[in-house]
């Protein structure tokens, strides 16, 4: 064509980036030593290879050496020799190596992004433009955090070696979100990048070499599923960071039951893209521009789920088509580029199914009269309407660019489909009605929601799922805390609990009492209609409690799910509450001191002691329940990022026979001052105490159902409640069968759990904010603002 | 040798009745408040983001670029709006319309035999007649601001006497400026009363109206003002005088062309678009005419649809051609003024 005629024709036509460094470093390394280990380029011990190739071509880019168990031993024996030392640096130390690394970041960014684009076929404008400006921006961050840590964390240590395994969407982001906080926290880490995306990861770690970061420090070991589960289960790593699949988070999740690794999880989403009548339409439509085909819609927390309000559904359906008509299917080098390919012909295949399936349900998918490259695993954007919730394509996650949209009709129908799912990575809300907005916001099940926005990130912004999406932040605070411990006092191995019959009968004088479980503010009998006896230091028959099954369970489940009102109340109410519990369990000091004395044997001051402390530990939290309050993050853009601190939800909590009303008010409070309600399983051999409480429980105007408690055999009841799907959390203080037994069967739901490992915890010398952290879902809203 | 040119741009204006292209011109509708408060719903900072990656997401590059560039002078409105302007400057300023690109440039970029020029040139009222005498037979139209341009702030009556003084002495474009105060106000009866009036004025002349966005504080009264001008018939809506301390701006820029796709959409009429005022770089015409691909189509790509009101871009943009030809950078000093 002359230049009169492309006069007019007015087409953009080609605008590629050159990709002639990236060749250059591509064709100047040995892939076959792509392991990085100890700051050397190592061969694996087995020498088998794996390929990666373009997306856009199929065309061969790198065989690189891929680690077996062996390699992966020598990288977590490499991190674990440099732990002492780089943990021993000064925070201002270590903050010097992570600004270094950012700023050569920074110097090398278009060589990262290019290479990003070639191995993953995202579009270079994404690479160029969000990946790798965030991903530098993650370790400056972060550099912040490793000299404020003495400040900010007092008395927190690295949690010691990280195993981290990253996907293949967002290759040189993801490393960015795991390795800038552990490094910052002083940690030394073993990171496996995905298979069909090494590149930039190598790229990173010639960087590290360069700007002389300790060796050992970072080890970047390349590989598939085999090296994934030989870092997961290797016994010298004590801390496991994953981003993926749902299903491997789970089958991690598994793994590390009973092992004491710390873990966090960022898993899938099916996060909803909520647009209310009231919201400017057109920007909504640039929002799920950004939000699903953004990266070809393979993001975890793509705006896969559009909800629209019913009378400006139709327009805005027409709306979305004609956007998707002007999107760009072409080569991810290209600038004009808007949709590159999917990542691997298996990727392609999974979303031409899943689509295929959804049509077959029922869904109309329409596809826009797009040019498609004959080459590469391209995928038209495909908007799926007339669909259920039940669809599929309404259900699953696509994982492409797949959108399915849905109609509602109030904010509370809006609320119900959006929470209608396992996940809840993230939500968008559209509406120019802040009080809308704000409204919606925390009713969202999501650990990210966007208002008037979406996929908007920031290093100092907390990002992280609730529910099946994982738990654990990265990011701002939360991400800091995930690779931070706080010492434990010295304690020692749990022993399984084991019933202890009485030898001697009941002395007690006055009327006959029957202890009963407390289920949604009612005294019950348990229903499978027995009861065990109660024995006290003496071997006398203390009493009788129900034995409480999983059908009790279940109904205390129920109940605690009922007591929304808790959720809500305010902090303020909630502190009122608890010191009036506390106010009623002081006025029965005695009563309770001469309980556990009578069952535990000790002494009457010991005894005391553990009620003043139980009564002080009330009387603390309810002074945090509205204190222990989110922060407000200002990322570089204008907007502000609430950081709430929302309720965990129902949390089942499982005490030991140590200190057994101290044990349990430790477990209840912090999870009450937080607005979650209980399901408290208490010492089955000192189970009395917690029968008693119930009383004074019923005096406190505790709403009913805010704390059930259910006696029988902790074991069990621990087994059910960690079965139980609807149980949002878990906490167990058990020996370490029954830790190990409540982690993995958490799995279904994947509820946020935290178990003592089978050691005893120490109530008496623990802070009384412990668990306060765990009590609490961080929620980042963001809120763009500006007329 | 202009007779001999198939001319590029010469263009006709949107007709009462349908032109030869199919494009009508905008008879204006009965105002109706429901629009306004359908429209109202404008997100200043998803429009940020929307056009901070609009201009990422497109690349213009080689010959494309060049033609885009030669585009960009066929939309152009060639613009002199100075307190000390003359008869001579106009002149010159015609000249320059006349004869845009050096001949080495035409020739170098295959342009010969047709003539790639701006679309009009734009003066102020005493200047009218000397412009279009100075374009005479060249199909490059004269447009006069008016209506006490550049705040609007003068009796009706004088205003409406300008705008047909204007049409009086041969301008084919009138652009008026609106009161301000009507917006703020939420005046929009009388707004669109005046608008249009303003209309009624001009005749077969084109009316573009001009928000002075850089006053108006919000992108929901450039929103709503520019619904209102639609309403009251306006041929084109445009941004600014060029006087404002703020001008032509990208989310400016969109939210007024999605308020013509608004507008399209409920009428299937179509209506011009002309930013002006700090335009000055070929880089951000381009930006400009990828806002407009993107947002409105290939269509809203013809001077009947779309104008530059600008001083100094020509000047860029031949630097950029010449550039282009000769992979040199070019000195303004070696291409002639305006």
């Amino acid at each position: 064509m002359n230049i009169l005629e492309r006069y007019d024709a007015m087409e953009y036509g080609p605008a590629p980036e050159s990709r002639s460094e990236a060749d250059r470093w591509l064709a100047a390394r040995d892939f076959a030593a792509s392991l990085f280990i100890n700051g050397e380029w190592t061969r694996p011990g087995a020498s088998k290879t794996f390929e990666t190739r373009e997306p856009a071509s199929g065309k061969l880019l790198a065989t690189l050496g891929e680690a077996g168990a062996a390699d992966i031993d020598a990288a977590v024996s490499a991190a674990r020799k440099a732990l002492p030392k780089w943990q021993a640096l000064s925070g201002y130390e270590r903050a010097r190596h992570l600004y270094a690394i950012g700023r050569a970041m920074q110097r090398n960014a278009r060589l990262f992004a290019v290479l990003e684009s070639l191995d993953n076929g995202k579009p270079i404008r994404e690479s160029r433009d969000i990946d790798v400006p965030l991903a530098i921006r993650h370790f400056i961050h972060h550099a912040g955090w490793a000299q404020a840590l003495d400040k900010e964390f007092p008395g927190d240590k690295a949690v010691g070696v990280a195993g981290q395994i990253i996907p293949w969407n967002f290759p040189l982001l993801m490393l960015a979100w795991k390795i800038a906080p552990a490094l910052a926290a002083g940690c030394t880490v073993v990171l496996k990048p995905a298979e069909f995306t090494p590149l930039t990861a190598i790229l990173f770690a010639e960087i590290c070499a360069r700007v002389g970061l300790p060796r050992g420090v970072v080890n970047i070991v390349q590989g598939g599923p085999e090296a994934g589960a030989a870092i997961v289960d290797h016994a010298d790593i004590d801390k496991i960071a994953f981003t993926g699949s749902s299903e491997v988070g789970k089958i991690i999740r598994k793994a590390t039951a009973g092992t004491g690794k710390k873990l966090s999880l960022e898993l899938g989403g099916k996060s909803a893209f909520i647009v209310f009548e009231d919201a400017d339409l057109d920007s909504a439509v640039e929002g799920l521009v950004d939000g699903i085909w953004f990266n070809q819609g393979q993001v975890c927390c793509a705006g896969s789920r559009l909800l629209v309000q019913e009378g400006i559904a139709e327009r805005f359906v027409e709306k979305v088509k004609a956007r998707m008509t002007k999107l760009r299917l072409g080569d991810p080098l290209d600038k004009n580029t808007d949709i590159g390919p999917l990542v691997d012909r298996t990727q392609l295949e999974r979303v031409r199914r899943l689509v295929a399936q959804g049509a077959d349900e029922g869904a109309i998918c329409w596809q826009p009269d797009c040019a498609v490259p004959t080459e590469g695993h391209y995928h038209l954007p495909v908007l799926a309407t007339n669909l259920a919730p039940a669809n599929v394509l309404a259900q699953e996650e696509v994982f492409g660019p797949v959108l399915a949209a849905m109609t509602f009709r109030t904010t509370d129908e809006a609320v119900s489909i959006a929470n209608n799912t396992r996940y809840g990575l993230a939500a968008s809300v559209w509406s120019e009605n802040i009080n809308l907005a704000l409204d919606a916001a925390p009713k969202l099940k999501a650990g990210v929601v966007w208002i008037n926005g979406t996929n908007m990130f920031d290093a100092a912004c907390g990002f992280g799922g609730y529910r099946e999406s994982g738990f654990g932040r990265e990011g701002g605070r939360e991400g800091m805390a995930e690779y931070l411990a706080a010492p434990m006092a010295k304690s020692a191995d749990l022993a399984p609990a084991k019933a202890v019959e009485p030898t001697a009968a009941s002395d007690a004088a006055g009327i006959d009492r029957t202890a009963k479980l407390y289920i949604g503010g009612k005294q019950v009998r348990p229903d499978g209609g027995y009861s065990m006896p109660v024995t006290g230091a003496k071997g006398r028959l203390a009493g009788e409690v129900g034995v409480g099954s999983r059908k009790d369970v279940r109904d205390a489940v129920s109940a605690a799910h009922a007591a929304k009102g808790w959720a809500s109340a305010t902090g303020y109410n909630r502190a009122q509450v608890l010191y009036f519990f506390a106010e009623n369990l002081d006025a029965r000091a005695d009563a309770f001191a001469a309980r556990i004395a009578d069952l535990t044997g000790a002494s009457a001051r010991a005894s005391r002691a553990e009620v003043d402390l139980s009564v002080e530990r009330l009387f603390a939290l309810a002074g945090l329940a509205d204190k222990y309050e989110g922060r407000v993050h200002q990322p570089p853009a204008r907007a502000v990022t609430l950081a709430l601190h929302e309720p965990v939800g129902v949390i089942g909590v499982v005490a030991s026979d140590d200190h057994p009303l101290l044990g349990l008010i430790s477990l209840i409070a912090p999870a009450l001052a937080m607005g979650n309600s209980v399901v408290a399983v208490p010492s089955a051999r000192h189970a009395l105490v917690a029968t008693d409480l119930y009383q004074v429980m019923e005096t406190s105007d505790l709403p009913a159902g805010a704390v059930n408690i259910v006696t029988g055999p902790a074991r069990d009841l621990a087994k059910v409640l960690a079965m139980h799907d609807d149980v949002d959390g878990l906490w167990v203080v058990a020996d370490k069968d029954a830790c190990r037994t409540a982690e993995a069967e958490s799995v279904g739901n994947l509820k946020r759990i935290w178990t003592s490992n089978g050691k005893t915890v120490d109530w008496m010398a623990q802070p009384h904010d412990l668990l306060l952290p765990r009590a609490v879902e961080v929620k980042n809203v963001w809120v763009p603002y500006g007329d | 040798m202009t007779a001999k040119l198939q001319a590029a741009t010469l263009h006709h204006l949107p007709t009462a009745g349908a032109a030869s292209d199919g494009l009508k011109r905008n008879p204006g509708q009965p105002l109706d408040l429901g629009w306004l408060e359908a429209m109202r719903h404008v997100n200043r900072s998803a429009l940020e983001r929307r056009v901070q990656t609009l201009t990422k997401r497109r690349s213009i590059k080689a010959d494309n670029q060049a033609a885009w560039l030669l585009r960009s002078i066929s939309l152009m409105d060639l613009t002199t709006l100075s307190s000390d302007d003359t008869p001579d400057r106009v002149k010159r300023l015609c000249a320059k319309a006349l004869n845009p690109l050096r001949g080495d440039l035409v020739a170098g970029l295959g342009l010969t035999g047709r003539a790639i020029r701006p679309a009009a040139v734009c003066v102020y009222h005493p200047f009218v007649a000397t412009a279009v005498e100075a374009l005479e037979g060249s199909g490059i139209h004269v447009a006069a601001v008016s209506t006490a341009f550049p705040h609007g702030l003068a009796p009706l009556e004088t205003r409406l006497a300008e705008v047909r003084a204007s049409v009086a002495d041969g301008a084919g474009e009138i652009d008026i400026v609106i009161p301000r105060g009507l917006v703020f106000g939420a005046r929009w009866q009388e707004l669109y009363d005046e608008i249009a009036a303003f209309r009624e004025a001009c005749g077969e002349a084109h009316l573009k109206v001009i928000l002075g966005t850089g006053d108006l504080a919000t992108l929901r009264n450039v929103m709503l003002a520019s619904m209102v001008a639609m309403m009251a018939g306006a041929d084109f809506i445009k941004t600014s005088t060029g006087k404002e301390s703020v001008n032509a701006t990208l989310p400016v820029g969109l939210v007024m062309v999605r308020a013509i796709r608004e507008y399209f959409e409920r009428t299937g009429l179509f209506i011009g678009f002309k930013p002006a005022g700090g335009i000055s770089t070929a880089k951000a015409s381009l930006d400009w005419l990828v806002l407009m691909r993107e947002e409105l189509g290939r269509r809203w790509l013809e001077p009947d649809l779309f104008r530059f009101g600008a001083s100094s871009l020509l000047t860029d943009i031949e630097r950029q051609l010449e550039h282009h030809l000769t992979g040199r950078y070019s000195a303004a000093h070696r291409h002639a003024m305006a």
